[in-house]
């Protein structure tokens, strides 16, 4: 059981695995101890030899790759039934997998056709002196700590991308490829995939892996320049309310909220952002809280560590100048 | 057609949530029908004013979720079905979804079965993919937009980075966000009508199933230190340069 190694589905972006999927191996390493780290590589196409090297990089020895037969893995029961399969040739103690709405339908998946529990929007997972897991996560806003375990099956835990650093294996590995089989159900057939459109990237950095958010509310009336050079300034991510998505100011994908994604990052700035409950229950789990606002009762005030009355069109174009005086001198 | 809509009852967001000694949440008095729920009745509601049919609104949850299925029914869905069973207190997800199963199945065939995106309470957004999964039917999950032509369904989903359409025939079960449709405010006839709409209550027993095995337990549960009252000033023409350096102080840039 000691030498059983951990399966880790990663997520990759471009044919390069995703800054969370490498935070996600990292915490497979520590559950792995002596037993090898696998990967679980869902695409149309393999890995290619820099994928295999980053994977290599953060200590995979083997990236399982499911046949796919053109199938979409976006789509939770192809992801769930090839992954499965890997479960199935590998016999891992764990399966590890990152908390993004398509992570948790996947753990929901295997949840079912495995028969195991599943822990999703975890923080952290470490191995109990029984061997099973002790795996952290916060509840209702992250007002609450929780510690959970799974008591059926092969554990299926999802981690929240900046719970873990990622951190290089201390011994890079050449990882072997193996083709995986996978014998898909009428299910996973029926759904049609008519058509599917990625969003181009706005920045470098996407808002669930940022150490630093800025996000729009409606008071920036749709202007947001200051908010996106702000965010440039600090290396962070731009993040909207939904007044903001709902006014067609900003993407979907990029609101903060219990609808839209949740961010911890170290700093977040809420700009123009009143702190409604749907959104505070996204970025409340934040380390410090910032915020900009012309009303002096906005709720987020009663979370901020530090806030500022006042208007955001005067207020941070100061302060961004403030900030660059800063970084010149 | 024949729609089955999943509805919670949850503790209000706004309210003082909390974790009983055995990890479950605290059921009591300021309980609601899960707001994203609100947009899954709506959407059947919709549909089988569309299509001619009816809604059976589904809840697994102790006496007091009978309330959901009601706020249902007076927003349109025909009849309600209530399982409720001393056994499944503190009923994980899977096993919320193993009972919801086994009352659907007990429903009777069904075109469509509609959840909600998430529940407020776990936020784990899992349970339409178990649901799914056990039902084995075809999902198409996170829907912002649905419409049902002939025996398929289509929708419009936003998922991380990209936007899908998607299509499957029925019967499926789709979850739909808040983006779906805004939820009708029932008028006063429609909530006297919701009274004297039939709402079956099943035990395990009735259903011929027993409790499901956990699968996952809680170690621990404790509440965070609130968060202490932060410094807030008011802008008197420094109130940028106080912002940054605020930042620069603590280390952020």
């Amino acid at each position: 059981m000691t030498h059983a190694p951990v399966l880790v589905v990663v997520d990759h972006q471009n044919g390069t695995p995703t800054s969370p999927s490498t935070e996600v191996l990292t915490a497979a390493r520590a559950v792995a101890g002596e037993g090898p780290v696998l990967a679980a590589w869902l695409g149309a196409d393999a890995p290619g030899a820099a994928a295999l090297g980053e994977l290599g990089r953060f200590g995979v020895s083997t990236v399982h790759v499911p046949e796919l037969g053109g199938l979409s893995p976006q789509l939770a029961p192809v992801a769930t039934e090839a992954v499965a399969a890997v479960v199935a040739a590998t016999s891992p103690r764990a399966v590890l997998l990152v908390s993004s709405y398509a992570g948790k339908e996947l753990a929901a998946g295997l949840a079912v056709a495995l028969g195991s529990g599943a822990v999703v929007d975890a923080d952290g997972v470490e191995v109990r002196a029984d061997g099973s897991l002790a795996v952290a996560k916060t509840a209702f806003a992250a007002t609450w700590d929780t510690v959970c375990t799974v008591t059926a099956g092969v554990p299926v835990v999802a981690l929240r991308p900046t719970a873990v650093t990622a951190e290089p294996a201390a011994q890079a590995l050449d990882p072997q490829v193996a083709p995986v089989p996978v014998s898909f159900s009428d299910r996973a057939r029926a759904v049609t995939v008519v058509e599917r459109t990625e969003y181009p990237r706005t920045g470098e950095i996407s808002l669930t892996e940022a150490q630093t958010v800025v996000v729009g509310g409606r008071g920036t009336d749709g202007d947001f320049t200051a908010v996106e050079e702000l965010a440039a300034l600090l290396g962070g991510a731009v993040g909207a309310t939904r007044d903001v998505t709902d006014e067609g100011w900003r993407e979907h994908s990029a609101q903060v909220g219990q609808t839209g994604v949740t961010v911890a990052p170290r700093l977040y700035i809420g700009v123009g952002v009143s702190g409604a409950v749907h959104h505070t229950v996204g970025m409340q789990a934040a380390q410090t809280i910032v915020a900009v606002n012309t009303d002096p009762e906005a709720p987020i005030f009663e979370i901020a560590d530090f806030g500022v009355v006042g208007d955001a069109a005067e207020v941070l174009p100061q302060a961004i100048e403030a900030l660059r005086r800063h970084r010149a001198g | 057609m024949r729609i089955v809509v999943c509805v919670k009852h949850v503790p209000d967001v706004q309210s003082d949530r909390a974790l009983d000694d055995d990890g479950r949440t605290v059921r009591g008095l300021d309980d609601v029908l899960n707001e994203l729920d609100e947009n899954a009745v709506e959407a059947a509601v919709s549909l089988v004013e569309e299509h001619g049919g009816e809604v059976v609104a589904l809840t697994m949850g102790p006496d007091d979720a009978e309330d959901a299925v009601r706020r249902a029914l007076q927003m349109g869905a025909d009849r309600g079905v209530h399982v409720s069973d001393d056994a499944l207190a503190g009923a994980d997800v899977l096993a919320t979804a193993q009972v919801l199963a086994a009352a659907v199945r007990a429903v009777g065939p069904v075109d469509l079965v509609v959840t909600g995106m998430a529940s407020l309470d776990g936020l784990t957004s899992m349970l339409p993919t178990a649901l799914a999964g056990l039902l084995d039917l075809p999902q198409l999950t996170l829907a912002s937009e649905l419409g049902v032509t002939g025996g398929t369904v289509r929708v419009r989903r936003e998922i991380g980075d990209a936007v899908e359409v998607l299509e499957a025939p029925l019967p499926a079960l789709v979850s739909v966000t808040d983006q779906a449709n805004e939820p009708r405010y029932p008028a006063f006839k429609a909530i006297r009508a919701a009274r004297k709409k039939p709402v079956d209550t099943w035990s395990l027993a009735d259903l011929g199933v027993v409790a499901p095995a956990p699968a996952t337990a809680v170690l621990s549960a404790e509440p965070r230190p609130a968060r202490e009252q932060g410094r807030i000033v008011t802008d008197s023409g420094d109130g940028g340069e106080q912002l940054a350096g605020f930042l620069i102080e603590s280390r952020l840039v």
